[in-house]
């Protein structure tokens, strides 16, 4: 068997060798195309939700959020909790955050009537700015007037997602408001009204971001009567290589769990997130198993005709007696010299080309800014998939070319 | 040694049934140059085709070397081609990917020689047919009476019992046609057993027997 091998290559070798550098060109970059189809389109799907996943890490949850309970209006003994965070040896920093539901009001000297009111309810967010945006890079999203300073008064930052011309379609829950960088707007929260200014206004593709309203926590902690300091949710960075999962059973077994609730940022992603992941995942797996199949095909009508245009040098080959096995490996190894190469030239786009430009330019998805995800592991098994298939599907035509009659085959009938 | 008994050979084509050989009764020794003639048609290719096991008589044996072949299965059938025969084609029949000393030394490599020992027995092999210098050429940079000296060279190169050749001159000019029957009478002369079949008297004579086919049967 090896030595049908061994002749199967040498024959194998000297067709591709002689076969026309057109053919075969044009034969790799089929090959490349069905590649790249493999490993672009799911990794396009799969890296757009992975990139909404890593925002919302990045942005919001950080590495570990501790968040109020259900049930509680705070995190309780947020004092205490914070000592905890701060003798984690894997913390590298934490910003604790004030939430409070309330409304905002924009245009209120013009429109006096009730009905033409233009209000909306919001969450309130008190952050200490500078904190905040070490933490998160919040501040890029500025996208009209300036970030906050801590000592800011009365002046605000608001999601996009209230104001008109950033959401021309209104999301179901969200009035969206007339407003712009240094407009007055009311704002009310536990019973008190207030006129602020628009310091800025903050778009991110990540909707926990852009849909709050932010204040600088020291007039906040006032506007809610927060004295104690005991605050909603507190974001947790960790050092890099920490797991998150390691520090959150940490603050359980130290106790904080019984005062608020501890997640992972994995723990923290909108189930839809996973969900939506796992679809892509297999959408991604289908049109892949299509290019597979378009693969199989385009390698067995090559291999197909080449042997029927060959037919009596196949003749020949057996009636001088070389085994049919050898004639059948010679074009199994010819087929898989198009795989390969076509794999290879696929891979060198792939990791040389596309994934470092899409991580330079994401592509603009309304949640996200996909990215383009290929696991060696994932694109070790499609390259291993599609020399499988390549290799059936030069064997089939191979075998029923072979298995022809000897004499009819040399003769030509 | 081969022997055909009472081989029959009938093609069925539809309701049409053609029975090209009618019973032939053949014996060739160890050693022997035989010239198969008779006019076209007569079923001379139809009768090398049997005896070289590359097709399935009808009716009748055939017996090599005291071996009869009768249901012997097709993989069987070209091991013993492989082993025990050469077959030179009237249109050469080299691969057009392999040049003339990989032609050669193709069946060779199949016979488990090893990679070495088959091109070094190719080589030599095409210098004793004089054609040293286009070893490296692809048949398609050949003449055609290179193309069927090398084709000789890939029949012969493994030293097979019987050497079958169907019309080997039938498609080159004079002197190439000389040249190859040269090459058959040397092959003669060292013992080996050929069958060629020609329509030229010329050729035939210079065989030690001839055998006149017609109609599907030996006339003389
Ligand atoms: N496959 C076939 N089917 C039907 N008739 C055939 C077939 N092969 C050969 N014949 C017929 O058999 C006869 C002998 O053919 P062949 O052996 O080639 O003759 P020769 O080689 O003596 O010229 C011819 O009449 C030819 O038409
Ligand atoms: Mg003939």
């Amino acid at each position: 068997m090896l030595d049908h091998i061994k002749i199967g290559f040498f024959l194998a070798n000297r067709q591709v060798r002689r076969a026309s550098k057109w053919t075969t060109g044009l034969i790799i970059f089929v090959m490349v195309l069905t590649f790249l189809n493999l490993t672009v389109v799911s990794g396009v799907l799969v890296g757009l939700i992975e990139s909404s996943i890593k925002a919302q890490r990045q942005y919001y949850t950080s590495d570990v959020l501790l968040s109020t309970p259900d049930k509680k209006e705070y995190i309780e003994n947020t004092s205490n909790i914070i000592e905890m965070i701060k003798s984690l040896p894997e913390m590298q920093m934490y910003s604790p955050r004030y939430s409070e539901s309330g409304t905002i009001e924009a245009n209120f000297k013009e429109n006096t009537k009730a009905t033409d009111k233009e209000m909306s309810g919001v969450v309130f967010t008190g952050i200490d700015p500078d904190v905040e945006n070490k933490l998160t890079g919040i501040s890029k999203f500025i996208i009209e007037g300036s970030y906050l300073n801590a000592d800011d008064f009365d002046q605000v930052l608001i999601g996009s997602l209230f104001v008109k011309k950033y959401s021309p379609v209104e999301a179901a829950g969200f009035t969206a408001l007339n407003v712009k960088a240094g407009d007055k707007i009311r704002i009310t929260v536990n019973g008190i009204s207030r006129e602020m200014t628009v310091k800025g206004i903050v778009k991110s593709k990540v909707n926990e971001v852009s849909t709050r309203v932010y204040l600088p926590e020291k007039q906040f902690r006032g506007l809610i009567g927060r004295d104690d300091y005991n605050v909603d949710d507190i974001a947790i960075k960790l050092k890099d290589g920490a797991d998150p999962l390691v520090v959150k059973e940490a603050l359980i077994r130290a106790g904080a769990g019984d005062y608020a609730k501890i997640q992972t940022y994995e723990d923290a992603q909108p189930k839809f997130l996973k969900d939506i992941k796992d679809t892509f995942a297999l959408l991604g797996n289908m049109i892949s198993s299509i290019g597979l199949v378009v693969a199989s095909i385009t390698i067995f009508i090559v291999i197909f005709i080449n042997a029927i245009t060959r037919r009596k040098f196949i003749g020949i080959m057996k009636g001088i007696g070389i085994h049919g096995n050898v004639i059948e490996i010679s074009y199994v190894f010819q087929s898989m010299f198009y795989a390969i190469c076509g794999s290879f030239i696929g891979l060198l786009i792939l990791y040389g080309f596309l994934i470092p430009f899409i991580d330079a330019h994401p592509i603009d998805f309304p949640f996200s800014d996909g990215i383009l995800v290929a696991t060696v592991s994932g694109t070790g098994i499609r390259i291993g998939l599609l020399i499988f298939a390549t290799l059936i599907a030069g064997y089939i035509p191979a075998r029923m070319i072979v298995r022809k009659n000897t004499l009819d085959a040399i003769l030509g009938r | 040694m081969i022997q055909t008994k009472n081989l029959v050979k009938t093609f069925i084509d539809g309701d049409k049934q053609t029975t090209v050989l009618k019973g032939i009764d053949f014996r060739a020794e160890s050693g022997e140059f035989i010239a198969i003639m008779g006019r076209s048609g007569a079923g001379k290719s139809t009768f090398m085709y049997q005896m070289s096991l590359l097709d399935q008589p009808t009716e009748g044996e055939i017996i090599l070397n005291n071996i009869s072949t009768k249901g012997m299965t097709e993989d069987e059938k070209g091991q013993f081609r492989l082993n025990e025969l050469g077959y030179v084609f009237q249109d050469y029949a080299l691969l057009p990917d392999l040049t003339a000393l990989e032609n050669v030394a193709l069946p060779l490599l199949m016979l488990k020689i090893p990679k070495q020992k088959a091109y070094e027995m190719a080589t030599a092999s095409l210098e004793r047919i004089g054609l040293e210098k286009k070893i490296n050429n692809l048949p398609s940079q050949l003449s055609g009476g290179e193309q069927q000296r090398v084709s000789i060279s890939r029949a012969v190169a493994h030293s097979p019992k019987i050497l079958f050749a169907d019309e080997p001159t039938a498609n080159l000019d004079h002197e190439s046609s000389n040249k190859v029957m040269e090459i058959f009478k040397e092959l003669h002369k060292q013992g080996q057993t050929i069958i060629m079949v020609t329509h030229e008297e010329e050729y035939g004579r210079m065989a030690e027997r001839i055998v006149r086919l017609d109609d599907g049967r030996i006339i003389s």
